[in-house]
């Protein structure tokens, strides 16, 4: 299976976001870069509201990862609940 | 009972159907194709536009909210950036030709996008495609707005940037990112879609945004790292909307797969070759390196893209031809570039210079293969000449390449010793190309890039002098003439590190910034 991977920015607001994310998707991988952090996975990638908001303890929209998202790679789906990235083959 | 019952809020996909379909009506007094003027002519059959969904579901109420939010984080960071003479924190003087390059090669461009999307917008008869290109749209007018104040701040203490918009009308190598944009928009909306929207968006924006914005904060500037990274943001949905562009049309129908595939081969190519200003970058202009060019070619070319190629050969679409051809140059691309712009210093709005001991290290480190065998010899015998006074700036004008109009500076694919020159004889006239696939947009569509404008040919013929210039006059200098209409200051914006006045002025300020005097 390819990689998908998200690559968000370093700071507060995501410190949260990737640590939910490692938790919902055990064989994530960080890479840690200049100012950026690459989590990447085998073939899906899933972030998920209830995770994140159980960190952060206050009602979270997924769609707020928009102001600290960098680049991604994969087919995205994002619902209420939950961002997928995948590829199909 | 006249209790309130708060009504529960839509979920994301019904307020998306909402706020895009359900916007949307079908007219009744005038005729579809008088509306959609250009959605017919490049052979792209849509059956259903309703089958068009934004996967992260964006909407126009959305997206001011989460607009204003990075505005509001980016002016903050700007405003303490310039306060505290954030420009004397960079690794050195050197760095800030990057963003020389950027303000003149890229930042106009996101303008240009910016025109590019309203006009695809418009003419797409589908309600999904027409918001995402309207948010794209407002995006890179945002990007090309955020981009010029953050780096007015630079524009105070450093040359070469005082007029960056003219630089990219008039400025030689500057043709190259221009007329690349130029091409895009002048083609239809599907095309322009799929050019800048897959091709530039989704397989290529890695290399020219992550280097840059990595690379700046590697190099202590935070004022570039935010307003990239602030861009960046907005990154994301545009390679969404990029990859869904694609397995819309592909979807639609299957006599799209084979005008698609021609459209990724050709613009894959084009935007590599817009590369190639990146690619000198990574390698050369940043004094405290992130990656090497062949590296993150490597990761974001071939691992990513050869991803999203495996997941697209369901739709019949394949890995574009040239990435063989982009494979055997990643050796050589960014030595033969700076090379270039070494010897054309001159002419240029920004400085060059020669790598010192260490930075030949890491170049022969980073391309074992090529480096020390074909680039360390010439640039020691550059650095020598210029230790005896006798710094090479040279006065002869290239021959560029029809399509990608860079100098045809680039070696025959497999031998680093030989130019490789293409040509095509048409209607009379003969045209040069740096290589086959350039050679091969142009037999594919003559009558466009017949037009193509070459500051060489212009220069020649004598549209690139201030106006009321008289070049028979006798000690005539044509470069001081064609400097003049750039706007170029010479001994000031051009010409070598060495000498610059930015190299001086940063000593000194940084001097007054950490002593007292
Ligand atoms: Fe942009
Ligand atoms: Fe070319």
């Amino acid at each position: 299976m390819s990689t998908v991977f998200l690559a968000l920015q370093t700071n507060e607001d995501t410190r949260p976001i990737i640590e939910a994310i490692l938790q919902d998707n055990p064989g994530a991988v960080v890479d840690e870069q200049p100012a950026m952090v690459k989590i990447n996975a085998d073939g899906r990638l899933v972030v998920r509201r209830e995770t994140i908001e159980e960190l952060i303890g206050r009602d979270y929209d997924l769609q707020e990862l928009q102001v600290n998202m960098i680049t991604m790679s994969g087919n995205l789906d994002q619902t209420d609940d939950e961002i997928t990235l995948f590829w199909k083959s | 009972m006249d209790m309130q019952v708060a009504k529960k809020k839509l979920g994301l996909k019904e307020r998306y159907a909402v706020m895009t379909r359900g916007l949307d009506w079908t007219p009744s007094y005038q005729k579809m194709e008088d509306i959609y003027p250009y959605i017919a002519y490049e052979g792209i059959k849509i059956h259903d536009w309703d089958k068009w969904e934004d996967p992260f579901r964006l909407t126009m109420d959305a997206y001011w909210k989460y607009q204003a939010e990075k505005e509001r984080k980016l002016y903050a960071i700007i405003d303490a950036f310039n306060q505290n003479n954030g420009h004397l924190n960079v690794t050195d003087a050197r760095y800030i030709n990057t963003i020389k390059l950027f303000i003149s090669g890229i930042s106009p461009l996101e303008y240009v996008a910016h025109r590019g999307f309203a006009h695809a917008g418009r003419a797409f008869p589908g309600p999904g495609p027409r918001v995402a290109c309207l948010m794209q749209s407002l995006d890179e007018i945002r990007h090309a707005q955020t981009q010029v104040h953050s780096i007015s701040n630079y524009n105070k203490y450093y040359n070469g940037m005082h007029d960056f918009h003219q630089a990219h009308d008039r400025v030689w190598f500057l043709s190259v990112p221009k007329s690349f944009f130029d091409d895009a928009i002048t083609a239809g909306p599907f095309e322009f879609m799929v050019s800048i929207g897959f091709s530039f968006e989704y397989v290529l924006t890695n290399l020219l945004f992550v280097p840059f914005v990595s690379g700046a904060a590697y190099n202590g500037d935070m004022g570039t790292m935010t307003f990239g990274f602030s861009a960046q943001s907005d990154e994301a949905r545009h390679m969404t909307l990029g990859l869904e562009v694609i397995k819309f049309i592909l979807e639609q129908d299957p006599a799209n797969v084979p005008i698609v595939q021609r459209w990724i081969d050709k613009w894959t190519w084009r935007g590599y070759r817009v590369l190639t200003l990146v690619a000198m970058m990574m390698d050369y202009m940043l004094p405290k390196r992130t990656m090497s060019w062949k590296e993150a070619w490597e990761v974001y070319f071939e691992e990513n893209g050869g991803a999203l190629f495996k997941d697209l050969a369901r739709y019949g679409i394949k890995m574009p031809k040239c990435a063989e051809q982009i494979a055997l140059e990643k050796d050589h691309l960014s030595h033969q570039a700076w090379s270039t712009f070494y010897n054309y210093a001159a002419a240029a709005n920004f400085h060059t210079w020669m790598p010192d001991e260490d930075e030949m290290a890491w170049l022969a480190a980073k391309y074992p293969a090529s480096f020390d065998k074909h680039y360390r010899p010439r640039y020691e015998f550059w650095r020598e000449q210029a230790a005896k006074g006798n710094r090479f700036y040279n006065k002869t004008l290239p021959m560029l390449c029809q399509t990608c109009q860079i100098p045809m500076i680039f070696t025959e694919p497999g031998d680093a010793t030989k130019i490789c020159y293409r040509e095509v004889d048409y209607k009379g006239d003969k045209y040069h190309f740096c290589s086959d696939h350039c050679k091969e947009i142009f037999e594919h569509e003559p009558e466009k890039y017949v037009q193509a404008w070459l500051p060489v040919h212009q220069i020649y013929q004598g549209n690139c002098f201030p106006e009321g210039t008289d070049p028979t006059v006798e000690g005539f200098d044509p470069l001081a003439a064609v400097l003049e209409y750039y706007k170029l200051e010479h001994g000031r914006d051009n010409l070598d590190f060495d000498v610059s006045e930015d190299k001086k002025n940063f000593a000194e300020w940084r001097g007054q910034a950490t002593k007292n005097i």
